[in-house]
C-alpha cells in the first residue's frame, strides 16, 4: 500500500536548515487557490528537493493548509520525499519490459558501488539511487534516469561507468 | 533546395544519444558553413535504429538508423558533402529499400500521423500537416456539438486508455448533462509499466492532442482543460506547455475560438505526483482537487458529478490525437480499418525479448503474430517465443499456442488478458512465468491505494505465496489459495486496479500451471530464473582447474587445486551464480 511511515525524531537531526524565505512567491501565488495542495508541494521539493518539516509548518500558517492533509498527500504519493536527497538521483527503471531485461542486474551494481542500499543516498551526499516504475523507454531497457538524462540499452557494468564519470566531473 | 537534416529527439532517441548527434552535427554544420536546415522532430517509432537522422536533399529522402557520435562526421562526409548515401545505413528510403522499409509498410498511421514527420515544437509546421483544420471547418461550416458527436459515435472509436468504452457515448453524457461550468480532462498519466504511446504521442504532436480536446470541450460544453501528465515525462510536458502557449497564441485557446460566440477554453498542463492509481477517473480527479489519488464509488460518474462536482469528461491522449482526424474526415474514415466490434486503428508498444522494440500503429485485428513476427521481427537471438504480456499490471500472459489471436477488445478479453493501453511486453523461454506474476502483483500491492481491504491485504498476501513459489518455499495449495484469494479481491474492490490486479496471475496459472508446478513440486524453475532454485555445478571435463571459480565464490564452496578440476559443495551454495558468470571455460552447468 502506498504509504511511507514517518520517524520525526530521525529527520530532525538529518535535517540542515533551509531558507525557507525561497517559498514566500509561490505561497502568495496560490494562496486560497481550490487544488493548490500538490502543486505547493512540488513547488517546495523543487526548491529543496525534499519537503523539510519546517516547509510543512509554514504551509499551515500562511497558506493556511492543514497539517494532516499534507501528510496524508505527501505520503501517498511516490514522488514526495520526507528526506535530503544527493545532488544526483539516479533513478532506476524496474518496469516491465527493463525486468524481462534484468534491470536488477543494474540496481545491484549500483549498489555495490555506491555502497548504499536501494532509496539511499551516498555519504558525500551525491547519490541517492531509487527504483522506480516505468520511465517510458521501454525499448532502450534497461534503463536509468540521472537528472533529467536518461540511459538506455545498460548492464551493470555500463551503469557503474556513468556513475564514475559524474563523480569525475564533480570532482573537477 | 535546400538539404534538410532532421533528427529525432523523443526521449528514447535522447537516451540513445540523439542530442549529441544533434549538437555534433549542428558544430559542422557551423564549421563547415554548410547551407543546410537543421531540423529536430519526435520519435518515428523505431526505436531499435535510434538515433535516428533524416536526409532530404535533391535526390529523396533518406532515413538513416544508428547514427552515432563515432559515424555521424562519416555520414555528413559522405552524403552532405559528396552526396553519396551510406546505403547500408538507410533504414527507410523514397529512392530504394532500406533495410526497415517493411516496419512502416505494414502499418496505418493515423493517431501517429505526424510523429516524427514534423517538428513538435512548431505549430506553423503542425499546421501544414493539418493540425487544427478540424476546428476550423466546425467553425467555417457550423456544426453543431451534436455533428461532433455524431461523427465520433460514426467512427466506432472507443477509449484508448484501455476501458474500451464508446467516446461518442461518454461525450454524449457529458453534453446531456446542464452546467454552467463543465470539464474536459486529457488522461496522460501512462503508467502501466511498458507501455509509452502516449509519451511519445505527447512528444511527437502535442497539437493533435490539445486539437482533440478543443473537439471534446467544443462537443460537450467545457470551458475549462486540463492534461493531467506524468512528471516522469519531462519532456513531454515541456512541449505541450509549449504548444499550448503557441495555441493561445494564434487564437485555438481562449475567448471565442475560431470566432464561435460563446466558445471558451483554456487548457492547462497538470503534473501528477506519482500514482498509477491515478490512472482511474475518479481518482485522477481527487489528485486534481489535491487530495490523495484514491478512487470512490460511481456512480455518480464523472460526467454526471466529477471535478468539483462538475460534470468532467475524462479521455485518454491516444483516444484524443485521433478525434482531429475523425472529426475532419468523417467517421467512415476511421471506421473503414478494424473489425466489427472494434474500429480503427490501435498504437502499440513492443517491448521486451523482441527483435524490432518500438511503436507500432496497426488496424484491429491484425493477429498477434503479425504484429511480433512480422513488424516486430520476431524474437532477440532467435530464441524461443513464450508468450506476451497484454495490458500491463492489470493484463494477462497470452501463451504461445493462442499467438494468432487477433487484436481487438473482445478477443483479448476471452484469453484473460485485456487489451489495456497497449503495452506488449514479449517473453522468451528464459522468463519465468512466476516471476512475472510475482513482478505484477508486487506492482499492484505497491500502487493499491489502500482503500479497499482486499485490494490491500489481498494482493499482500497472494505476494507472498508467489515470493515463497519463487523461493523454493511453495506448499501443497498454494495455486488454490492464489485463485481463491484472486477472484476475492475482484468481487472486493472498488476500482479497476484491485478488479484487475490479479489477471496476470490468473492467466499464468491458467495457461502455464505446468510451471507453477515444477517450482511448488521439483522445486525446479523450468526457465533457470529463480535462482533459490538452481543448481550449479562443474563439468569435470570442461574444468580447466583455473581458479577463478573458487576465488570468486563469496562462501568458500568451491574446493579444488590449481590445475585440477574444481568441486562445488551444494550445502553451502548460496545460488549467487557468480561461478558461473566467472567461468570462461563454459565448465559450470545450471540446471
Amino acid at each position: 500500500m502506498r504509504v511511507k511511515r514517518i520517524s520525526l525524531k530521525d529527520k530532525q537531526e538529518q535535517q540542515e536548515a533551509e531558507n525557507l524565505s525561497l517559498m514566500n512567491p509561490m505561497i502568495e501565488e496560490y494562496r486560497g487557490k481550490k487544488g493548490n495542495l500538490i502543486p505547493l508541494l512540488q513547488g517546495v521539493q523543487t526548491l529543496f528537493g525534499y519537503i523539510p518539516h519546517e516547509a510543512f509548518l509554514k504551509l499551515h500558517d500562511e497558506a493556511g493548509l492543514k497539517l494532516a492533509d499534507m501528510y496524508g498527500v505527501a505520503t501517498f504519493y511516490a514522488q514526495f520525499r520526507l528526506n535530503p536527497v544527493g545532488k544526483h538521483i539516479i533513478k532506476v527503471c524496474h518496469g516491465t519490459a527493463c525486468h524481462v531485461q534484468n534491470a536488477m542486474k543494474l540496481t545491484e551494481a549500483l549498489m555495490e558501488s555506491l555502497k548504499i542500499k536501494d532509496g539511499e543516498t551516498t555519504e558525500d551526499n551525491l547519490f541517492t539511487l531509487e527504483s522506480v516504475a516505468c520511465l517510458g523507454c521501454c525499448s532502450l531497457a534497461p534503463v536509468m534516469m540521472i537528472g533529467e538524462e536518461t540511459y538506455g540499452k545498460l548492464d551493470g557494468k555500463k551503469s557503474v561507468k556513468i556513475i564514475k564519470e559524474i563523480r569525475l566531473s564533480e570532482k573537477n | 533546395m535546400k538539404t534538410k537534416i532532421i533528427v529525432g529527439l523523443g526521449s528514447c532517441g535522447i537516451a540513445a544519444g540523439a542530442g549529441k548527434v544533434y549538437n555534433m552535427i549542428k558544430q559542422l554544420v557551423e564549421v563547415d558553413k554548410l547551407d543546410i536546415e537543421l531540423k529536430q522532430t519526435s520519435c518515428i517509432g523505431m526505436c531499435y535504429r535510434e538515433p535516428l537522422v533524416e536526409v532530404i536533399d535533391n535526390t529523396g529522402r533518406y532515413l538513416y538508423g544508428d547514427i552515432t557520435i563515432d559515424n555521424v562526421t562519416e555520414l555528413m562526409d559522405r552524403h552532405i558533402e559528396n552526396g553519396e548515401p551510406i546505403r547500408e545505413l538507410v533504414v527507410e528510403s523514397d529512392l530504394f529499400r532500406g533495410s526497415e522499409q517493411g516496419y512502416s509498410e505494414g502499418q496505418v498511421k493515423i493517431a501517429l500521423r505526424n510523429c516524427g514527420y514534423m517538428d513538435p515544437e512548431s505549430i506553423e509546421e503542425a499546421e501544414d500537416r493539418k493540425a487544427y483544420k478540424a476546428i476550423r471547418m466546425v467553425a467555417e461550416d457550423k456544426l453543431s456539438q451534436d455533428d461532433v458527436i455524431k461523427s465520433v459515435l460514426e467512427s466506432g472509436i472507443r477509449g484508448r486508455g484501455g476501458g474500451g468504452f464508446s467516446t461518442g457515448l461518454k461525450w454524449r453524457f457529458a453534453n446531456n448533462n446542464k452546467s454552467d461550468t463543465k470539464y474536459i480532462i486529457c488522461n496522460a498519466d501512462e503508467g502501466d509499466p511498458g507501455a509509452f504511446m502516449d509519451r511519445s504521442l505527447l512528444e511527437g504532436d502535442p497539437h493533435a492532442i490539445i486539437e482533440g480536446m478543443i473537439l471534446g470541450a467544443y462537443a460537450i460544453g467545457a470551458t475549462g482543460g486540463i492534461i493531467y501528465c506524468r512528471a516522469e515525462y519531462p519532456l513531454a510536458i515541456k512541449r505541450l506547455n509549449i504548444a499550448l502557449h503557441q495555441a493561445r497564441e494564434k487564437g485555438y485557446l481562449g475567448n471565442n475560438i475560431m470566432g464561435i460566440k460563446g466558445f471558451n477554453l483554456d487548457i492547462y498542463v497538470k503534473e501528477g505526483a506519482g500514482a498509477f492509481v491515478c490512472g482511474e477517473e475518479t481518482a485522477l480527479i481527487a489528485s486534481v482537487e489535491g487530495e490523495r489519488g484514491m478512487p470512490r464509488k460511481r456512480p455518480p460518474f464523472p460526467a454526471e458529478s466529477g471535478l468539483w462536482k462538475k460534470p468532467t469528461n475524462i479521455n485518454n491522449v491516444e483516444t484524443f490525437a485521433n478525434i482531429p482526424y475523425i472529426v475532419l474526415n468523417g467517421g467512415d474514415a476511421y471506421n473503414k480499418y478494424g473489425t466489427v466490434k472494434s474500429k480503427g486503428t490501435k498504437v502499440f508498444a513492443l517491448t521486451g525479448k523482441i527483435k524490432h522494440g518500438g511503436l507500432v500503429e496497426v488496424p484491429m485485428g491484425f493477429s498477434i503474430r503479425e504484429i511480433i513476427f512480422g513488424l516486430g521481427g520476431g524474437i532477440q537471438d532467435d530464441k524461443k517465443f513464450k508468450a506476451v504480456q497484454l495490458g500491463g499490471p492489470s493484463g494477462g500472459c497470452i501463451p504461445e499456442h493462442l499467438i494468432d489471436t487477433a487484436v481487438d477488445y473482445d478477443s483479448v478479453n476471452a484469453t484473460g488478458a485485456i487489451m489495456g493501453s497497449g503495452g506488449m511486453v514479449v517473453m522468451d523461454e528464459t522468463t519465468c512465468m512466476v516471476d512475472m506474476a510475482r513482478f505484477f502483483l508486487n506492482f499492484t500491492q505497491e500502487e493499491s491505494c489502500g482503500k479497499c481491504t482486499f485490494c490491500r491485504i489481498g494482493t499482500k498476501r497472494m505476494l507472498e505465496i508467489l515470493t515463497r513459489i519463487t523461493e523454493g518455499k511453495g506448499e501443497d495449495g498454494d495455486i488454490e489459495k492464489l485463485e481463491e484469494l484472486s477472484e476475492q479481491i475482484k468481487d472486493g474492490s472498488l476500482c479497476g486496479l484491485g478488479q484487475t490486479a490479479p489477471n496476470p496471475v490468473l492467466t499464468t496459472i491458467r495457461y502455464f500451471r505446468d510451471e507453477y508446478e515444477a517450482h511448488i513440486n521439483d522445486k525446479k524453475c523450468p526457465a533457470k530464473h529463480c535462482k533459490a532454485l538452481l543448481t550449479y555445478e562443474i563439468i569435470p571435463d570442461m574444468c580447466t582447474g583455473c581458479t577463478v571459480c573458487a576465488v570468486k565464490c563469496p562462501t568458500d564452496t568451491i574446493s579444488g587445486k590449481r590445475k585440477e578440476i574444481h568441486f562445488i559443495h551444494q550445502e553451502g551454495c548460496i545460488q549467487c551464480g557468480e561461478c558461473f558468470s566467472r567461468c570462461n571455460f563454459d565448465a559450470i552447468k545450471v540446471y
